[in-house]
């Protein structure tokens, strides 16, 4: 029996590269002993694209996708579907735990220097994966077509009719109609369960391939590769599987269980994970007393508001997503670890942090004299951070990084 | 290979290549066009119609035309009177910012003095603005002469429409062609246009 099945193995094996690619992927890619806490969200982001798109697949069964049943197709799953209700709010709390999760990901990037040679195109892939996430996480805000959806989607959309000259045909060719109907939401619908989907699994794949090509870096910012083995296997690493892997379901394990809370015993978030105007259905004639978006888009919807003009308003909402891209070009420090960065360095990362808190939360609340005046302040914090870099991480004094792990 | 069979290959190349992507515009068309509103999606935007006659004087209505707001207001001489006096208040008083079918037509705004007709949709960011036509101090204005707040980012506009200064709606709230026929508005059509 047994010889049989290794026969099978082989006739497979010889003809799908099975084992090597086990090998070179997992039970031989070398990673770093050393690492922390940090580097656990890139598996936890992959582990809720893959709760996504299984919810999203159970979620599109049921839902309807026309302006009259929308809405009413979501409550019939939160009510008559035999455990609906879990698979909507497995989806919900799964968009905004995703985007938590990047943004733990990304800040370990700009912690760690993850972005410096050679690992640029993985930063980049990240960043593309990053814009495609918010896409997709507003076409899927849509979909329910309650108050919110709609109210939201006219902010959104009306960005494009402050593009000069042809921004109001765009706005029209967005919506395919005069406003968000049953024509808009079907074609969000299929942007969001079909093509950008495939977008974020290619674009996962590539951040990958390229991160395997590079290899993981570690908090240390030491590179391994520069005392190898006699197998040419760096000493400061081991196998991804199962050092790696283990590792992970540990962390899987207290992220299910932070997932489950939420799922169960606040699902909306307290209104940050799903609005509370959302479980009234779209009304184009009556506006939300205070539209906010989600949380997970509130930092840069306080920089779209902090500027009057909209098309400033766009040109700095988008720049702040944008100038990510550049992050790999813009420090031009010897280490890569905020640990043997200088002291502007750590200044400069802390009140970044402080001010994207800061832009999220007023993006939550509505305007005042004081609030608008700290989201220009914040604003101003937020992108000196970037477009300082240059300066202060090539004139500040950093320590002597190890030779080893 | 010789030299110049590598030429002729070279050309041949981009020859076929900028045959093979002339293509690309056809193949384009059908999928942009389809982003389109359709012919249903354009029967269901035409003109709508309403008798504003049994409106009563100061009174707001609100009408969906595209399932956009429009609101009419049927004036009161007091506040036709009182057009002038926020004057100052106002970023563009003459509507010079905005491509309007009825600039300078009278001050309302409109084809008829008596109505104002304008679309209730905010310059900003699209949210619908609430009339408020009282002449009394407001939280957002000590010193209010009436006309429309929205509640989303706070802009102000007086009450034909007229945007107030450092508000973030950027320009007056646009006036949708309409004609009356007799005491029959028509919102989405006007014949004179």
């Amino acid at each position: 029996m047994s010889e049989m099945a290794g026969k099978l193995f082989s006739w497979v094996n010889s003809r799908l590269p099975i084992v090597n690619t086990f090998e070179r992927h997992l039970s031989k890619h070398p990673v770093p002993s050393k690492v922390n806490f940090w580097y656990l969200f890139g598996a936890l982001a992959a582990v809720t694209l893959i709760i996504q798109i299984v919810s999203g697949i159970w979620l599109i069964m049921p839902y309807s996708n026309t302006e009259e049943q929308a809405f009413s197709s979501i409550e019939y799953i939160m009510r008559d579907v035999d455990y609906g209700w879990v698979i909507r709010y497995i989806h919900t709390t799964g968009a905004s735990l995703f985007f938590a999760v990047v943004y733990l990901h990304m800040f370990r990037g700009l912690l760690y220097g993850s972005y410096q040679k050679p690992k640029e195109l993985v930063w980049i892939f990240g960043c593309t994966i990053y814009l495609a996430m918010m896409a997709e996480g507003f076409l899927g805000y849509v979909l329910p077509y309650g108050q919110m959806s709609y109210w939201g989607a006219q902010v959104i959309i009306s960005l494009f009719g402050a593009i000069p000259y042809i921004g109001e045909s765009l706005e029209l060719w967005v919506r395919g109609d005069y406003y968000i109907s049953g024509i808009t939401v079907s074609r969000f619908f299929a942007l969001h369960v079909v093509a950008l989907p495939l977008v974020l699994i290619a674009l996962v794949f590539l951040h990958l391939v390229a991160l395997h090509e590079v290899g993981a870096g570690n908090p240390e910012g030491v590179d391994i590769e520069e005392y190898l083995d006699d197998d040419g296997v760096p000493l400061d690493s081991v196998p991804f599987f199962p050092y790696k892997v283990l590792n992970a379901l540990v962390a899987i394990g207290v992220f299910m269980t932070v997932f489950s809370i939420i799922m169960f015993f606040f699902p909306e978030g307290g209104g940050y994970f799903i609005e509370m105007a959302n479980f009234q259905e779209a009304n184009p004639l009556v506006t939300p007393e205070h539209i906010a978006p989600v949380w997970y888009y509130a930092p840069f919807y306080t920089m779209l508001r902090a500027i009057p003009d909209p098309l400033g308003g766009l040109i700095v909402m988008a720049a702040a997503v944008a100038i990510f891209f550049i992050v790999p070009w813009l420090d031009r420090s010897k280490v890569a670890s905020i640990r043997y960065k200088g002291i502007y360095s750590k200044i400069a990362l802390t009140m970044f942090g402080v001010s994207f808190l800061t832009l999220g939360y007023l993006g939550t609340v509505g305007v005042t004299e004081i609030r608008k005046t700290m989201s220009v302040i914040c604003t101003i914090i937020y992108f000196s951070y970037f477009l300082l870099m240059p300066i202060y991480t090539k004139y500040e004094i950093t320590k002597e990084v190890p030779k080893r792990l | 290979m010789q030299e110049k069979d590598k030429t002729r290959r070279k050309v041949l190349i981009g020859l076929t290549s900028a045959v093979g992507l002339s293509g690309l515009p056809f193949v384009a068309t059908p999928f942009i066009a389809a982003w389109n509103p359709s012919a249903k999606a354009k029967a269901a935007g035409a003109a709508v119609k309403l008798d504003v006659s049994k409106m009563q004087y100061g009174q707001q209505i609100q009408v969906a035309w595209r399932k956009q707001p429009v609101f009419i207001v049927r004036h009161t001489n007091e506040s036709l009177a009182g057009l002038d006096l926020s004057l100052d208040k106002l970023a563009d008083p003459n509507s010079d910012q905005i491509i309007e079918p009825y600039k300078g037509l009278n001050p309302s705004r409109s084809k008829n003095p008596e109505y104002s007709v304008m679309s209730g949709v905010c310059t900003h960011l699209g949210c619908s603005p609430k009339y408020h036509p009282e002449v009394e101090p407001k939280a957002w204005d000590a010193s209010w002469k009436g006309g429309f707040f929205c509640p989303c980012h706070g802009s102000m506009f007086d009450i034909v429409g007229r945007v107030y200064k450092g508000v973030p709606a950027p320009t007056n709230l646009v006036v949708p062609p309409h004609m009356f026929e007799g005491t029959i508005l028509t919102i989405g059509e006007d014949k004179e246009l």
